[in-house]
């Protein structure tokens, strides 16, 4: 068996965000980077059904040098190879680019099975897994907690509202869209992190892919227009008294605004 | 900013990163409590071994992850960092006192049944040398082994002994020959060894998560097999192990500075005054750039005395000097965490509050400063 598992590196939990001066995205210099968290539970899957059985993980990244520490930390985590997608173009894509660009390396290797985060830290878009599936021709299930393979197929347990959950079974392959929190993620020993340094990493562009036509920034239907952090409202209005006394003078305020 | 040492690797970048995800996962959230209630779950062990942490700097073979001291301090701030409990980090890396003894001078049998053990987690250890009438004057210890047939009776007690209270297992100090250095072994004395128990545990100003006890020896038969190294040769045995420590005191002074010093830049930005951020006094942000400097200056000491030790130099005195630089940068590092906290800093639950208790020991533990000065001195031949 083989499996995909797709990575992108944001900016860390901890860094401190500014907006960049052109107003087009956040400022990158300078601030540490991270393995998306959805990304990490998808990583973990794909390594758990590689200890079940004989699963080859192939982890893949799209984007600039600092892609790199993101992919050794995988490899170090037990992944066996790298793709990264090196490509200031494809960078420039949009999530359907990106989704092109990996369905490109997708029928290159054959996977048995991707696995993604449900959603990246950063953008927030969860555009890609579902985009992915599509152009891939595979059937996907996101929101994933829990997935189990058969030799033909593989069943998953999706989280939906409520606390409710779903069992789905998809034929293979497929594409799982992982959710946060579905298993602990391992950690990387010393031993694995040396490893990882001599596992080999793949570097290809858009062109090596094969689509280096349909993707970049001429390519894109979705345009970022501007970054900004929401200015602070001053319409707080603080209700001082009695807990009794604020709830009195809450409920009239709900009343005023129509919503009772 | 100086926030990594001069020898540090990608591999070291990498470790960094896994040991900072355990301590913000499985630590962090417990950091207050653990320490209100001055222990954490012995089980804490088992899983710093599980994810490669513990074994950081143990041969392969003894079940450690390899690597060198470097690589343990790099993992030992990231938890300190990110899990901002002291108290856990001291009490997890507790072996690193307890342990070195033993992989230098033990034999195969003693290394298969403490370190194997030790270093995956399953049994905790601890290193007892100081006693209630001898603290740095080390060849001055009391605690007596008489040797008949296949055992030592062992009488005396041991104090401010950091894990004792729950360790499965103590290196311990003990004269067994005449007066001073040349009469002192080293004798592992396991926790259910009749006429071994705990007489108390030590309440303290700080380092509230890792326990300390009190230990007495009371005719505690402990058979020869436990000699570590040659009877008569313990004072060398303990001695081995000095820079190693030293040096890792002078890396958990850097790392709980560096600490205190994040704590304070962040709410130093959010904390309004008159008006503004506290940022905006010119006071602060120069109090805070102080802060940064030495701790820039201790960290790039404790890294250069580091790296000569690795290739092998002796930094004896260096390594002293780097214990008193830090300990010192960290004690006023986190005095003046607490002041720029104003009265939130001095209330319990505030990290700095802890920090700035936990950074009083440094001074003192792993050799006092003034031992430190007198070893310099003697290397300076003033
Ligand atoms: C929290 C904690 C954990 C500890 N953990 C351990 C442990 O796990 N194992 C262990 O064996 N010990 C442990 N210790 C003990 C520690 O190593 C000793 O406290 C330390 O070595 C100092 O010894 P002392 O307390 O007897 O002080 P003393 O030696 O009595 O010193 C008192 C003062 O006199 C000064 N002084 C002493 N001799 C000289 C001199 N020659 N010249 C100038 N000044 C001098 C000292 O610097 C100090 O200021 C721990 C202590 C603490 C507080």
């Amino acid at each position: 068996m083989k499996v995909m598992v797709c990575l992108k590196q944001v900016p860390h939990q901890d860094a401190r965000l500014d907006v960049a001066a052109d107003g087009s995205w956040i400022q990158e210099d300078n601030i540490k980077f991270e393995i998306n968290s959805y990304d990490t539970y998808a990583l973990e899957e794909a390594l758990r059904a590689k200890d079940a059985g004989e699963a080859e993980v192939v982890v893949v990244s799209i984007g600039p040098d600092r892609v790199t520490q993101a992919l050794r930390t995988a490899l170090g985590m037990g992944a066996d190879r790298a793709v990264h997608v090196k490509d200031p173009e494809a960078d420039a894509s949009d999530s359907l680019g990106k989704a092109k660009i990996l369905a490109a390396i997708a029928k290159q290797e054959e996977p048995d099975v991707i696995y993604c985060g449900l959603m990246a830290d950063d953008g927030n878009f969860s555009a890609i897994p579902p985009m992915l599936a599509e152009l891939a021709g595979m059937p996907s299930a996101t929101g994933v907690i829990s997935s189990e393979a058969s030799d033909t197929s593989i069943t998953v347990r999706r989280e939906l509202e409520g606390g409710c959950r779903e069992v789905v079974e998809l034929p293979r392959p497929c594409l799982l869209a992982i959710q946060t929190g579905a298993n602990q993620v391992r950690y990387a020993s010393l031993k694995g992190i040396m490893q990882a340094k001599k596992k080999p990493v793949d570097v290809k562009t858009a062109a090596d892919l094969g689509v280096g036509e349909q993707v970049g920034a001429g390519a894109a239907k979705v345009k970022i227009n501007k970054i900004y952090i929401p200015p602070k409202s001053d319409q707080a209005e603080l209700l001082e008294g009695s807990t009794d006394e604020i709830v009195t003078q809450l409920v009239g305020k709900i009343r005023e605004l129509g919503v009772l | 900013m100086l926030s990594e040492y001069c020898f540090e690797t990608d591999v070291h970048r990498e470790l960094r990163e896994q040991a900072r995800r355990f301590a913000a996962a499985e630590i962090a959230p417990h950091a207050h409590q653990w320490d209100e209630e001055e222990e954490f779950p012995r089980e804490l062990y088992q899983r710093f071994a599980e994810v490669g942490l513990l074994g950081l700097g143990y041969p392969e073979e003894l079940g450690g992850g390899g690597g060198d001291l470097g690589h343990g301090y790099v993992a030992a701030e990231e938890i300190v960092l990110a899990g901002k409990s002291v108290g856990t980090c001291v009490g997890l890396g507790g072996h690193s006192i307890a342990l070195p003894p033993i992989v230098k001078l033990g034999t195969e049998e003693q290394k298969r049944r403490f370190v194997v053990p030790a270093v995956a987690g399953e049994k905790i250890s601890a290193l007892a040398i100081t006693e209630p009438g001898a603290g740095s004057d080390v060849a001055g210890i009391s605690t007596r082994a008489v040797r008949g047939g296949q055992h030592y009776v062992v009488n005396g007690a041991k104090t401010f002994i950091t894990s004792g209270c729950r360790a499965d297992f103590v290196v311990t100090a003990v004269r067994t020959g005449g007066e001073r250095h040349g009469g002192i072994s080293l004798l592992v004395i396991e926790r259910d060894t009749p006429g071994f128990s705990v007489s108390k545990k030590l309440h303290k100003t700080g380092w509230w998560a890792s326990d300390t006890a009190e230990l007495a020896f009371e005719d505690c038969r402990v058979p020869v097999a436990n000699l570590i190294g040659e009877e008569h040769a313990g004072f060398r045995a303990i001695m081995i192990n000095f820079v190693a420590e030293r040096l890792m005191i002078a890396a958990q002074c850097v790392a709980i500075a560096e600490l205190a010093y994040r704590e304070s830049k962040s709410w130093a930005r959010e904390r309004q005054a008159f008006g503004k951020p506290l940022t905006g006094f010119q006071v602060i942000r120069h109090k805070l750039a102080d802060m940064a400097t030495r701790l820039a200056a201790g960290r790039a000491l404790t890294g250069e005395c580091l790296s000569r030790h690795l290739a092998g130099e002796d930094v004896m005195a260096v390594a002293a000097m780097a214990k008193n630089c830090a300990t010192d940068m960290c004690s006023w590092v986190c005095d003046q965490a607490v002041q720029i906290h104003g009265g939130q800093g001095y209330m319990r639950e505030t990290v700095v509050e802890r920090l700035y208790r936990d950074a009083r020991l440094y001074p003192i533990g792993g050799g006092t400063r003034e031992i430190m000065n007198e070893i310099i001195a003697k290397a300076e031949r003033y």
